[in-house]
C-alpha cells in the first residue's frame, strides 16, 4: 500500500491538475485577502469556497483518475499484492495530492498575511483539516462509484449527481421537511439528517469553530444547543472520521469481489 | 517445470457467457498461442489465471495449489497486458523501480533496455513516449523477472520490426529454458514461427488444443491459416 501510494502521489503531484488545483487556491485566497486584511473575514469567505468546491473537484478527480489508471490498475493487479492495498494505495494518492494542493494554495498567502501572529490560527487549521476531510471523503466515493460502473458515463453522472444532491438538493429537501413538519420536534430529525451528509457536517463544524451565531442556521443551532459547541465540534468531526472510514471499507469489499 | 491446470471454468459478464466450461492442461512447456475470433474469450481466460477476473464455478491450479483467494502465486507469473499505460508524469525509470519494489525483486533489465533501445527514453516523462516505445517499456516489464509461466496479450502490438525480432529471440530464448509462455495473437505467422500449441477458443469454447502440426492435419491444409480458416466453418 505504501509503495502504491507513494508512486500514485508522486505521479499526481507533479500533474498538471494538481499544479492548477494549487494555483486556483492561492489566487482565490490573495484575492480575497485584497478585499479585506481581516484574517477572520478571509476564513469565512473560503469556508463557503470549501464545503462546495472541495467535494465537486475531489469527486470529479478521483472518477477521472479511476478510468484514465485502468490499463495500469490492471497491470498492479497482476502483481504479487493484495487488491486492497492497491485501491487503498491509490485513494491515499489522489486524497493526499488534493489535500496537499489545497494546503499549500491556502496556507501559503495566510502565512504571507501573519496568520501564526493571528488569533485566528486555530479556525484557520480547522477549516484546513475540514478540508482535508472532505477530499479524503469525496475521494473514497468517487472510487466507489468508479468501481460499481464500468460505463465511464454513467460513472461520471453518478458522480456529479452525487455531489449536486449533497451539496444543494439535500439542503432543500431538509427544508422542505422542517416547513412541512414544523408543528412537530424535529430536531432530532434534523440532528439525523445532517450527520448523513458530509458536507452540512463541515459547514457545522466550521461553524461551531468560528462561533458565528448569525451563521449558524437551524442545524447549527440544534447541534450547538443539543451537544454544546465543544461537544457539537467533537461530534462533527468524529462523524467525518467515520464518513471516510466506511467508504474505504466499502472500496476494499467491492474491490475484492470485482472483475477487472 | 510449472503445471497451470483449468478446470471447468465458467464464467459470465451480466447475461454474457463469455467461457463455458474450459478444461486445459498445460502438460508442457514451451509455447502455447491462445487463438479465437474478437469476443472468444481470450484475454478473460488469461484474467482468471491472474485473478483479475473471478470465474463463476470451475478451477485453476499451478503446481496442484489453487489460486483462488491467493495472490502470492502471481510471483510465479510475468504479465503483458494488451494496452500499454502507466501513470503519465512518472519517468520510465521511476516505473520500472516501482514495479521492483512491489515484486521485491530486482529484474534483469540491462539486455531488455539494450534490445528495445530504452536507454534514451529512462529518464523521460512516461507521457511523452510514443506508443511504440510505450510497447517496449510494457515488455520490459513483463520480461525483466526469470519466472515459471509468461503471459504474454498481443506482445507484438505496435511494435517496429526490430523489436519484434528481438522479442521473437527472447521468446526462443525463454522456451528453451524451458519457461511457459501463453501468447494471445491474431498474427498468424507469429504463431507459425514461434509456437509449439495451439488453442482455439470459439464462443468461450476450446474448439481444439493441440499440436500446430495436428491442426493442419486435422484438416489437411496447407498452411495454418487455411486450417484456422477450416476450424471456423466448421
Amino acid at each position: 500500500m505504501d509503495k502504491i501510494f507513494r508512486y500514485s502521489f508522486y505521479d499526481l503531484i507533479r500533474g498538471r491538475w494538481s499544479i492548477s488545483y494549487f494555483l486556483f487556491y492561492l489566487i482565490i485566497t490573495i484575492v480575497l485577502f485584497s478585499f479585506s486584511n481581516d484574517v477572520s473575514m478571509v476564513v469565512i469567505s473560503l469556508l463557503n469556497i470549501i464545503i462546495v468546491l472541495v467535494p465537486l473537484v475531489a469527486i470529479v478527480f478521483g472518477i477521472i483518475y479511476f478510468y484514465n489508471s485502468k490499463e495500469f490498475t490492471e497491470l498492479l493487479l497482476a502483481q504479487p499484492i493484495k487488491r486492497s492495498r492497491i485501491f487503498v494505495g491509490q485513494f491515499l494518492g489522489i486524497a493526499t495530492s488534493l489535500s496537499l494542493a489545497m494546503l499549500l494554495g491556502i496556507g501559503l498567502p495566510f502565512i504571507f498575511y501573519g496568520i501564526f501572529i493571528s488569533s485566528e490560527i486555530s479556525n484557520f487549521i480547522v477549516i484546513l483539516l475540514t478540508g482535508t476531510c472532505l477530499n479524503f471523503i469525496f475521494v473514497a466515493l468517487a472510487f466507489i462509484i468508479a468501481l460499481k460502473n464500468n460505463n465511464k458515463i454513467k460513472g461520471f453522472g453518478f458522480a456529479t449527481l452525487l455531489w449536486l444532491f449533497l451539496a444543494v438538493i439535500y439542503d432543500g429537501i431538509f427544508l422542505l421537511l422542517l416547513i412541512l413538519f414544523n408543528a412537530y420536534p424535529l430536531e432530532r430529525l434534523a440532528l439525523g439528517l445532517t450527520l448523513l451528509n458530509p458536507i452540512d457536517l463541515s459547514r457545522i463544524l466550521i461553524i461551531l469553530k468560528l462561533d458565528v451565531s448569525a451563521l449558524m442556521g437551524y442545524t447549527g443551532a440544534v447541534f450547538n444547543s443539543f451537544f454544546g459547541n465543544i461537544g457539537g465540534i467533537f461530534l462533527a468531526a468524529l462523524s467525518l472520521i467515520i464518513w471516510i472510514t466506511i467508504p474505504l471499507f466499502f472500496i476494499i469489499n467491492i474491490s475484492n469481489k470485482r472483475d477487472f | 517445470m510449472s503445471k497451470l491446470v483449468i478446470r471447468e471454468l465458467h464464467k459470465a459478464f451480466s447475461k454474457n457467457q463469455v467461457l463455458k466450461g474450459i478444461d486445459l492442461d498445460f502438460s508442457s512447456n514451451g509455447i502455447w498461442t491462445i487463438l479465437g475470433p474478437n469476443a472468444s474469450g481470450k484475454t478473460t481466460l488469461i484474467k482468471a489465471i491472474l485473478g483479475m477476473v473471478i470465474p463463476d464455478s470451475g478451477n485453476i491450479s499451478i503446481n496442484g495449489e489453487t489460486i483462488t483467494n491467493n495472490w502470492k502465486y502471481k510471483d510465479k507469473i510475468s504479465y503483458l497486458p494488451q494496452i500499454a499505460h502507466f501513470p503519465d508524469n512518472l519517468t520510465v525509470n521511476e516505473l520500472l523501480k516501482m514495479i521492483q519494489e512491489l515484486r521485491n525483486r530486482t529484474g534483469s533489465l540491462e539486455s531488455l533496455i539494450k534490445e528495445f533501445d530504452l536507454k534514451p527514453f529512462l529518464n523521460t516523462k512516461i507521457d511523452t513516449l510514443s506508443g511504440g516505445t510505450k510497447q517496449k517499456l510494457n515488455l520490459s516489464i513483463a520480461l525483466m523477472y526469470k519466472n515459471p509461466i509468461y503471459l504474454l496479450d498481443e506482445p507484438t502490438v505496435g511494435l517496429d520490426p526490430i523489436a519484434v525480432i528481438n522479442l521473437k529471440k527472447i521468446l526462443r530464448k525463454l522456451k528453451r529454458e524451458g519457461k511457459l509462455i501463453i501468447i494471445t495473437t491474431h498474427i498468424i505467422p507469429l504463431v507459425e514461427e514461434l509456437t509449439d500449441k495451439i488453442i482455439f477458443l470459439l464462443e468461450g469454447k476450446i474448439k481444439f488444443c493441440g499440436l500446430k502440426a495436428q491442426l493442419q492435419q486435422n484438416y489437411s491444409s496447407k498452411s495454418l491459416e487455411e486450417s484456422i480458416a477450416a476450424l471456423l466453418q466448421d
